[in-house]
């Protein structure tokens, strides 16, 4: 168990984990890298859209770094503290510069400059991308800087090990992490001066998602239960248009809509027709309908709320068997389509055999990201952003353990911004480095090296006795596939779309219950090389801590910001037609809007208690730099609730707030 | 979102079945066995929830109990490449094999085998590491000068960023080589002495005098067209005339008409073809 000066674990090789690698082996440290698949296979690569950042074209007209913040803030609910997102995207110009240095092949302009497009949720064509796979794209830029550590060997890679914990000393400090190699099965300790965790997101808690399936959350969820906190679990975006399949939900991109494309449903429930045999006047445009100012092209939290309402409450869903919409861009020119659209719409016809050129589409909303995750420190700077260089900086609350993309959870408060996902995942990685090389340095070094070995080799026995006792278990159980899409049905159910108290109560008793049938579940292979149904048994028993917090966090969250969204607690429209009425209606709406504010605009803070029950607490959030101002979208009466509010914020001597 | 399972409507007495053999092996040098599964029908399958399937229930069409079949995915969206074996005897990503379209174009059984061209670690999982070792054998990275800001990369043309982009697609997933006649399988076991490290190292020293392979050729045509990666393309370059560099390709032209990704490799080969030539006459009047 000889220990390198200097030696950092990073778990996980997505934008996150490879950003942090690289940028620790440049500053001098050496890396052990763990990944459940080969790094370059990473989830990372299913992003299509593109990465934002403030660029020279919309600097000319207006756009700024602070825009780009105050977008990312208001569209998070201010549920974020504010110095981080400062930082992320004031730094987010540099880093597309860094990774076009790189070698990312971005879209280019006939003069040779980066192309931008626009995304959702500003007004500014911020986004860079490279086709319709800027993820995959950024992804092997950074593994390829990798590689380059590798050979130069700064960087020892282990692919195909499944991290198992960290280790920790007698005073809680991070020593290593444990680890198996799941080809040979093998279980070893790594000694480590810090740990940075980088593996992402936990969707497949909710069984299918548009998630790789690598993103079980067990890697956050064994270090929350080795002590970390678990922040803001309950934020859980659902994406408005994916493909069902029997895998897996794959996204269809917003940019079928941005084009032209329509939702629909036909109006008799069930219609056995194909959609094209359906007459107009039998077609209900449910969304045009209702929203017609912005038709199909509303903010993705309500269209996701009125196609789940369609399939489920008005039992108006395309298929009897499983809830589904159509998505149509039959009706538009055939040039445009494959010029405009062509790459999303082969992801169409390569999986489901069907051309949405000729036939409709049926789609459905999915679960897409999680923005909540592990809890992490930041040192505030004067100028209000991050202090680069502190230890503190995405260091969780146990010392020595980091965490970084999307398995933090400190950008996207509420709800997270289409294309801002990778911007975060990169600066995330490249930030968390000089923190760490400095926690390194100035720590008094590793304990003697004796009482680091049995330190590591009591870790690697517990850890051997858990695989040999699940290795062990044999073929009576329960099958843990079914057990895993009965969780993920109720997590669907429960803690999706809309959220009710009396269903949240009764989807924990059933997690509870699954909880404890999934930890007696059948193991049908009792070998001891690629045991694939071990690893998955141990990913699957994992994933209960997390789904609790996920529902009690939503549970106890008596209101609606973001992706969390409780009718009961809704704050209605103003119906008054009297002027006056209205106006102290108005006046009312903005008192509750107050004092919700002042319950709710908490971050969640989890935490395991020793019988492995999550504890919930709640921690103020640093709104200093932009005062949070109520969402308005679709509220009747919403201009007059804004002048009320501006009127209200002038009287305290702050400017008013746009709400675009 | 779509909780609810995807049911035939037909009772399920008279639900529909198929069968599907899985070349299986237990370990690195063991035999090879076929095993017969059989599957509920349900609409949408592809080879990836057939083999879901196969696991959950970890029993053959016999009614033996055997230990689930093992299997390599991650995305299912036919981007990351993890998926790679042989569907009827066809290499591909098992994420967009259709079961409806693959019952259709061969009723009966459908066949999956593991890749020929890599060692199998168990079932349909073989160990591509030889293609990433390659990707370090190219220097497959643009060697900047830091990672500190230093404004933007250089600007590039719409046609070169285009012919990249399309290059730059390659998922890894070793389609090409598996059709390749001239890619042999490489099979070294771990001796009781070695370590990791030294086992590692012997494996790359093997790789190393053996075919590149189509892929790597278009990752060397695509580091040597980007601006700064022609700076240092010299090194690539010499990789490309070594030993097991792109002489060894006997032009069967079969990685073209297997790359999911419709990466134009015959294209690369017969460019760096050249570059190759130029660069043997180059080194040779420069001595």
């Amino acid at each position: 168990m000889a220990m390198a000066k200097r030696r950092v674990a990073v778990i996980g090789g997505g934008l996150a984990g490879l950003a942090a690698t690289m940028k620790l082996a440049e500053l001098g440290l050496d890396v052990d890298l763990f990944s459940l698949t080969p790094v370059r296979r990473s989830h990372s690569v299913c992003a299509q859209g593109g990465i934002n950042s403030v660029n020279t074209l919309t600097r000319q007209l207006g756009d700024s770094e602070q825009k780009h913040f105050e977008d990312t803030v208001y569209g998070g609910d201010f549920l974020q503290h504010q110095p981080p997102v400062k930082e992320m995207t004031a730094w987010a110009p540099r880093i597309i510069d860094l990774m076009d240095r790189l070698g990312v092949t971005f879209n280019r302009t006939p003069e040779g400059f980066r192309d931008q497009r626009r995304f959702g949720g500003t007004l500014f064509a911020r986004t860079a991308f490279a086709g319709a796979t800027t993820g995959q794209q950024l992804l092997y830029a950074l593994d390829e800087q990798v590689r380059r550590w590798e050979a130069a060997g700064k960087v020892v890679k282990h692919e195909f090990w499944d991290y198992l914990g960290p280790i920790l000393d007698d005073r809680g400090v991070c020593r290593g992490c444990a680890a198996q190699d799941v080809v040979s099965m093998e279980i070893r300790a790594f000694a480590a001066d810090a740990l940075v965790v980088a593996s992402g997101g936990c969707g497949l808690i909710f069984g299918r998602s548009t998630m790789s399936m690598a993103c079980t959350g067990s890697a956050a969820s064994r270090t929350f239960q080795a002590g970390a906190w678990y922040a803001n679990g309950e934020f859980i975006q659902v994406h408005p248009t994916a493909i069902p399949g029997a895998d897996k939900l794959r996204l269809m991109s917003e940019s079928a809509r941005g084009e032209g494309g329509r939702v629909w449903v036909p109006r008799r429930p069930q219609d056995p027709r194909p959609p094209s045999q359906v007459p107009e006047s039998e077609r209900s445009y449910f969304l045009e309908d209702r929203y017609p100012k912005y038709g199909n092209l509303v903010p993705r939290d309500i269209a996701t709320r009125e196609i789940f309402n369609v399939c489920t409450r008005e039992g108006l869903s395309v298929e009897r068997d499983r809830p589904c919409v159509y998505l149509d861009v039959s009706h538009l020119p055939r040039d445009v389509l494959d010029r405009k659209l062509g790459g999303i719409l082969e992801i169409y016809r390569k999986f489901q055999g069907v051309d949405p050129r000729t036939q409709a589409m049926k789609i459905f909303p999915a679960v897409h990201y999680s923005m909540g995750g592990l809890w992490v420190d930041y040192e505030r700077s004067g100028e209000g952003g991050l202090k680069i260089g502190s230890p503190r900086n995405h260091q969780t609350n146990v010392p020595g353990i980091f965490a970084a993309g999307e398995c933090d959870y400190q950008y996207h408060g509420a709800n997270r911004l289409g294309a801002n996902s990778l911007v975060a995942c990169i600066f995330s990685g490249l930030i968390v480095a000089p923190g760490v090389a400095a926690l390194v340095d100035s720590a008094e070094g590793p304990p003697d090296p004796s009482r680091l070995a049995s330190l590591c080799d009591g870790a690697v026995r517990e850890h051997r006795a858990r695989f040999d006792a699940l290795v062990n278990r044999g073929r009576q159980g329960e099958n843990p596939y079914l057990l895993h899409q009965q969780l993920g049905s109720i997590m669907t159910r429960a803690a999706t779309v809309v959220r009710d108290n009396a269903e949240l109560d009764r989807a924990h008793q059933e997690v509870c219950d699954l909880q404890e049938r999934a930890a007696r579940a059948a193991i049908a292979d009792s070998g001891r090389w690629t045991n694939q149904n071990v690893v998955f048994a141990r990913a699957l028993a994992d994933m209960f801590p997390l789904a609790r917090t996920i529902l009690q966090g939503a549970r106890a969250r008596d209101e609606c910001r973001g992706a969390h969204y409780k009718p009961e607690f809704a704050l209605p429209g103003l119906d008054a037609a009297d002027p006056a009425q209205r106006r102290r209606q108005a006046e009312a709406w903005c008192d509750r809007f107050e004092q919700n504010g002042r319950t709710w605009l908490k971050t969640t803070i989890a935490s395991l208690d020793p019988g492995g029950e999550p504890r919930l607490s709640y921690q103020e959030v640093d709104t200093s730099l932009i005062p949070p101002r109520p969402r308005l979208y679709g509220v009747v009466g919403g201009e007059l609730i804004e002048q009320v509010w501006n009127e209200r914020q002038a009287a305290c001597g702050l400017a008013p707030g746009t709400t675009p | 979102m779509t909780d609810t399972p995807h049911e035939s409507p037909l009772p399920a007495a008279q639900a529909r079945t198929f069968d599907v053999v899985v070349l299986r092996q237990d370990g690195p040098g063991r035999p090879g066995y076929r095993e017969r599964h059989r599957v509920a029908h349900e609409p949408d399958m592809n080879v990836i929830s057939v083999l879901e399937k196969i696991a959950a229930t970890a029993r053959t069409a016999d009614g033996r109990d055997v230990a689930p079949v093992a299997w390599e995915c991650n995305c299912l969206e036919e981007v990351c490449g993890a998926c790679t074996m042989l569907v009827n005897g066809r290499v591909r990503q098992a994420c967009t094999a259709l079961v409806d379209r693959l019952l259709a174009e061969r009723p009966g059984a459908i066949e999956l085998s593991p890749m020929t061209r890599f060692p199998v670690l168990r079932d349909l999982v073989v160990d591509r590491s030889r293609m990433f070792d390659t990707l370090e054998r190219i220097e497959a990275w643009l060697p900047v000068d830091s990672y500190l800001d230093l404004g933007p990369g250089p600007r590039q043309p719409q046609d070169l960023q285009q012919m990249a982009y399309e290059l730059s697609k390659c998922m890894t997933c070793g389609c090409c080589l598996e059709a390749c006649p001239q890619y042999l399988k490489i099979e070294l076991a771990r001796k009781p002495d070695e370590s990791v490290p030294q086992f590692r190292a012997r494996q790359r020293e093997a790789f190393r005098r053996e075919f590149l392979g189509a892929f790597a050729i278009a990752q060397i045509e695509l580091f040597n067209a980007n601006p700064v990666g022609a700076m240092n393309s010299r090194h690539r370059r010499d990789v490309l005339v070594e030993e097991g560099g792109i002489q060894v390709c006997g032009n069967a032209q079969n990685c073209v008409r297997v790359c999911p990704k419709e990466i134009p490799l015959t294209t690369s080969i017969a460019r760096q073809g050249r570059t190759a030539t130029l660069h043997v006459l180059k080194t040779w009047f420069d001595r």
